[in-house]
């Protein structure tokens, strides 16, 4: 039997608290036997609708009957009333839209392990990306990012850097030559750059000391494209001049730029070396980072490092004053300032660190190789 | 090079064994990059620097090991028996800057026959073939001290004489090697009174060498010119022991020990006897200047407060003279020793007492530094473009910066830079385009089975500008294959013409222009059809579009290709974009759509010209939705569905003016030839 709303005779309280009860137990009744959306229609409109609901005829039956002393006490119970009802229909409604969502929800279930749709990501060339890593280690010391051109002229590459006319280290670099050059006075004719070394010079003849710059570039050699040679690589030139660069100064350098680059474990040791533009001139080893130093690698032989537990990762020294002799006009007075020089190849450290077997692959785009480096 | 520890050792007593010998040299900057062998066998192969001649023999390397150590070296002496008679030989120097020194023994009644047990296991074991004893002889000479002699069979030199001369026109010598050599009067020769009888310093010859039948001997120690040298040893391509030791400069006071070792070494095996005196002729003497030392300096540089005690030990042990000096500015006057050529300045004795001292030895410090980095003008926009192109999926890629003559020409017009000295013929130009380069690598991937590929390079181009040379930078794009990845769930599609032109207007709207507009005015190597230029205030900066067909086949690119070239020296005449934020509208928006059928030769910038000159100022966009050729559309004519979105920022816009607007573009269009469709 389905609940009406009672005319009242009995204002008293007592009275008006049973007639609550009797329509706070309908609503709890009916909101339980609502099960789908249109249930719930009709189950608001019984208790909501403005003609004939539930909520009208309390109002109507109730308050407006009411006498005019109990109209206060009244009020206030249809008020709570109404919240009442009003509260029961929202949350009967999230009920049955979430019911329904189940099942919804069910039916538009995706096998999730088939694979996505993928945009593809382009990837960074592992040199160009090491390149980019050890610049950066530099710029947070300090040092400005300069650039030279490819195609140098034999002083900047040669001259200015100590490398007199007929000198036998000329032989060390491999020069490839541009052709018909043979007119032109021996310090113009066109090369290409062997390393980013002529940069120390143009920039110091461009900018007065106190000097830091790192020279990212591609160099050449006349060496033929095979697994472990390239006629054209990457490298990286640094400099320092001031007045008071020491030896312990390129060391120290070089030893924070080694860890910020290979981990704060490795171990940093110089040796003497020679370079005609650096004096003293030494190469720098890193302790092993692929097998930590102790020259074997899951008890077979490590090949980077040779076994040894120590891989040559660049060359430096401190500035030959000859070389300052060549820009003392800009302010370079080796009697006054001095500095250091580094050089590292970049390709051969990609190598070292991707664990790369072939330097070729470097220089082929192929989409196989590149896309391991996203 | 090679050297043998064993020999070392008979100099010098090394307190350490071999494998410790080779690391403690190798920190002192004698480099021992591996052992070969062991005990009396064993070999160091050597690395010694170019600058380091007195230390590419085994009592150079022993003179390093005393001062390693702090033991005493050993000195070479040559026990010689007493002389007969006179030597009576001459020597005639006619060029005393290129031969400042030549000395020379006579020896007589000499047998020649194989070298002694000793001698002969010594050169075998660092890879000399043994000869006879008197060639052998000076091999054992050249290793053991540095000096390169040369015995001649006194017989066969004609007029008892030696001239040091220049070699005059038409003169011809045939050297050791069996070789004929036409000598010009560049080259320096050491010869009889008649002809030459050998290429100074670099290889004796062959008709005055010594053989089985030769019973006398002449021995020569010479000092010669290092630049002529090597001139020399370059022309004629002859790197011999001999001239890489006098290329970079000789012992010049050994001439006469070396000499006597020869001697002592030839008489002990072969018998006969000594003629005369040693013969030494100094046509100028070879001074080299003492340098002053100042302890202050060797702080300043090495950053270490080394005292002067151990600066004193370390230089003398190396055979430098250190005098003590008070008052002054200098705090040592050091005299070089003669095989030390190499030394010359202040700072080339700092770097003798640094290696010694030991690079590890000195502290770590880290400069301090007031200046400020500086930004490459260009980082900002290539960190944008780069970090673009990687966001659409381009793979960065690096490829060579040679090209063939070939390609040089059909991909740029370019003067270009030749090179000399090539890696091959297909490597002989520097690129004047990136385009072949692009296209080989697509082609490696074609060629591979590799169909979906996107690269981007950026590198610089190169070319000839007066007597120099140009680098311009550029960026070059090429891609192939599906505009998106094969998917189980989306049908894919060829990447077209506008997939490129997508990611060009991408990059390119990072940067500030009054205009921006394409045409189809691209070079020859691309697709007439199918390619476009980039134009910004009236400046090329990108070309793009499909690689010509002709092009693609000779290349045999088995599917379309496209590629992209931007000009960076042109496009960052532009800035980045600096960007400002516009208020977001508060009213709504309102779209009409035209649909069209115009004429092929209306192309849709006139369309957008047209509407733009109209000057609607609530107009926001208008766009092509859809474009229709075929079916019931005629021939040479287009069916286009466009869009227009008005917008106002300061109020809701009424019915009547959108009509009006939208009135005005259809009369525009319909101006430009177009109908209207229903």
């Amino acid at each position: 039997m389905a609940y009406t709303v009672p005319k009242l005779k009995d204002f008293s309280p007592t009275a008006l608290d049973k007639a609550s009860e009797k329509l706070a137990a309908a609503l709890a009744k009916e909101a339980a036997e609502v099960q789908t959306e249109s249930d719930w229609k009709s189950f608001r409109d019984r208790w909501m609708a403005r003609k004939n609901g539930v909520l009208t005829l309390v109002n109507d039956l109730w308050l407006k009957a009411a006498p005019k002393e109990n109209k206060r006490d009244i009020g206030q119970r249809v008020n709570q009333i109404k919240q009442q009802v009003e509260q029961t229909v929202d949350n009967r409604l999230a009920h049955v839209q979430g019911a329904a969502s189940a099942s919804r929800l069910s039916a538009e279930r995706l096998d999730v392990t088939l694979p996505g749709n993928r945009r593809p990501l382009g990837a960074e060339h592992p040199v160009i990306k090491t390149m980019n890593e050890i610049v950066s280690v530099f710029r947070n010391l300090g040092y400005s990012i300069a650039e030279g051109p490819v195609i140098e002229t034999d002083y900047y590459n040669f001259e200015a850097l100590n490398f007199p006319p007929n000198h036998p280290a000329r032989d060390t670099q491999d020069t490839l030559f541009v052709a018909t050059q043979e007119s032109k006075p021996l310090r113009d004719r066109l090369l290409l750059r062997t390393h980013t070394s002529p940069v120390q010079i143009r920039t110091m003849e461009k900018m007065k000391p106190p000097l830091r710059i790192v020279v990212p570039g591609k160099v050449h050699r006349n060496d033929p494209l095979d697994a472990s040679h390239s006629p054209m690589f990457h490298q990286i030139e640094g400099l320092a001049v001031d007045t008071n660069i020491t030896l312990g100064d390129l060391k120290g350098t070089l030893d924070h730029a080694m860890k910020a680059l290979f981990g704060s474990s490795v171990k940093t040791s110089f040796r003497p070396s020679f370079f005609p533009f650096t004096e003293p001139s030494a190469e720098l080893l890193v302790s092993c980072f692929i097998c930590g130093g102790s020259g074997k690698r899951d008890l077979e032989p490590c090949r980077p490092c040779k076994q040894t537990g120590w891989i040559e990762i660049l060359g430096c020294g401190m500035v030959d004053p000859n070389v300052f002799e060549f820009v003392k006009g800009n302010g370079y007075d080796p009697r006054k300032i001095s500095g250091f020089a580094f050089g590292m190849g970049v390709d051969r450290l990609a190598i070292l660190k991707y664990g790369v077997d072939d330097i070729q692959l470097f220089f082929q785009g192929d989409v196989r190789f590149l896309e391991q480096f996203v | 090079m090679q050297l043998s520890p064993q020999w070392i050792r008979e100099f010098v007593a090394i307190p350490a064994d071999d494998k410790r010998l080779a690391e403690d040299l190798t920190a002192a900057g004698i480099a021992v990059e591996s052992i070969n062998g062991s005990g009396e066998n064993a070999v160091f192969e050597m690395e010694i620097g170019t600058n380091r001649p007195d230390a590419m023999n085994h009592y150079g390397v022993a003179r390093e090991a005393s001062a390693i150590y702090d033991v005493a070296l050993k000195p070479i002496d040559a026990k010689l028996p007493d002389a007969r008679g006179n030597a009576d030989f001459a020597i005639e120097i006619a060029e005393p800057d290129l031969c400042p020194r030549f000395t020379a023994r006579v020896l007589r009644s000499i047998r020649i026959k194989p070298s002694p047990e000793r001698v002969a296991r010594r050169l075998g074991l660092l890879d000399q073939r043994p000869i006879n004893n008197a060639v052998d002889a000076t091999n054992y000479t050249l290793w053991e001290m540095g000096k390169p002699t040369h015995a001649f069979d006194l017989d066969l030199l004609e007029g008892g004489k030696i001239v040091v001369r220049r070699a005059q026109e038409g003169e011809t010598l045939k050297t050791l090697d069996g070789i004929e050599r036409n000598l010009t009067p560049e080259d320096l020769v050491v010869a009889d009174a008649r002809r030459p009888v050998a290429l100074a310093g670099i290889m004796g010859g062959f008709d005055t060498m010594i053989t089985e039948k030769t019973r006398n001997i002449l021995i020569e120690s010479a000092w010669w010119d290092p630049a002529t040298i090597r001139k020399g040893s370059r022309r004629y391509g002859l790197h011999t022991d001999a001239s890489h030791r006098f290329e970079r400069g000789a012992d010049f006071e050994s001439t006469v020990l070396s000499c006597d070792r020869v001697a002592e070494l030839i008489l002990e095996s072969g018998g006969g006897e000594l003629q005369g005196g040693v013969i030494d002729v100094v046509a100028k003497r070879l001074d080299l200047a003492p340098i002053a030392l100042r302890v202050s300096e060797v702080h300043r540089i090495l950053g270490a407060s080394l005292d002067a005690r151990e600066i004193y030990r370390i230089l003398s042990k190396l055979g430098f003279d250190v005098m003590p000096e008070r008052g002054g500015d200098a705090d040592f006057t050091v005299r070089i020793p003669s095989w030390r050529l190499d030394v010359e300045r202040e700072i080339d004795l700092i770097e003798e007492i640094a290696r010694l001292y030991g690079y590890d030895k000195f502290a770590n410090t880290l400069p301090a530094f007031a200046g400020a980095v500086i930004e490459r003008p260009d980082a900002q926009r290539d960190a944008k473009l780069r970090s673009s192109l990687l966001g659409l999926g381009y793979n960065e890629a690096v490829s060579l910066t040679f090209i063939s003559h070939e390609d040089a020409e059909q991909f740029s017009d370019s003067p270009v830079i030749e090179l000399a000295n090539p890696i091959s013929e297909e490597a002989s130009i520097m690129r004047t385009s990136m385009v072949p380069g692009m296209l080989n690598m697509l082609a490696y991937n074609l060629n591979r089975g590799i169909d979906n590929v996107r690269l981007f390079e950026a590198g610089q181009v190169f070319q000839a500008v007066d007597r120099g040379a140009s680098e311009l930078r550029q960026i070059s794009l090429g891609a192939t294959g599906s505009a998106t990845p094969p998917s189980w769930n989306q049908p894919s599609r060829p990447i077209s013409f506008f997939d490129l032109k997508g990611d060009v207007e991408n990059l390119l709207r990072a940067f500030e222009c009054n205009a921006l507009c394409y045409d189809a005015h691209t070079s020859e190597c691309y697709h007439p059809g199918r390619s476009a230029r980039a134009v910004m205030d009236g400046v090329c900066v990108a070309q793009f579009g499909q690689i010509h067909p002709d092009v693609a086949a000779k290349r045999k690119l088995r599917q379309d290709v496209f590629i992209g070239e931007f000009y960076l020296d042109r496009l960052y005449q532009h800035g980045l974009r600096s960007v400002r934020y516009e208020a977001l509208p508060r009213y709504p928006a309102v779209e009409r759509d035209f649909s069209f059928i115009f004429s092929d030769s209306v192309i849709f910038e006139k369309i957008q010209q047209a509407v733009g000159a109209l000057g609607l100022r609530e107009l926001r966009s208008f766009v092509p939705v859809e474009i229709f050729r075929g079916g019931n559309v005629p021939a040479g004519k287009y069916s286009i569905l466009l869009r227009a979105t008005f917008q106002s920022g300061e109020r809701t816009l009424r019915e009547d003016e959108v009509a009006d607007w939208s009135a005005k573009i259809v009369k525009a269009l319909n101006t430009l030839g177009g109908s209207q469709r229903a």
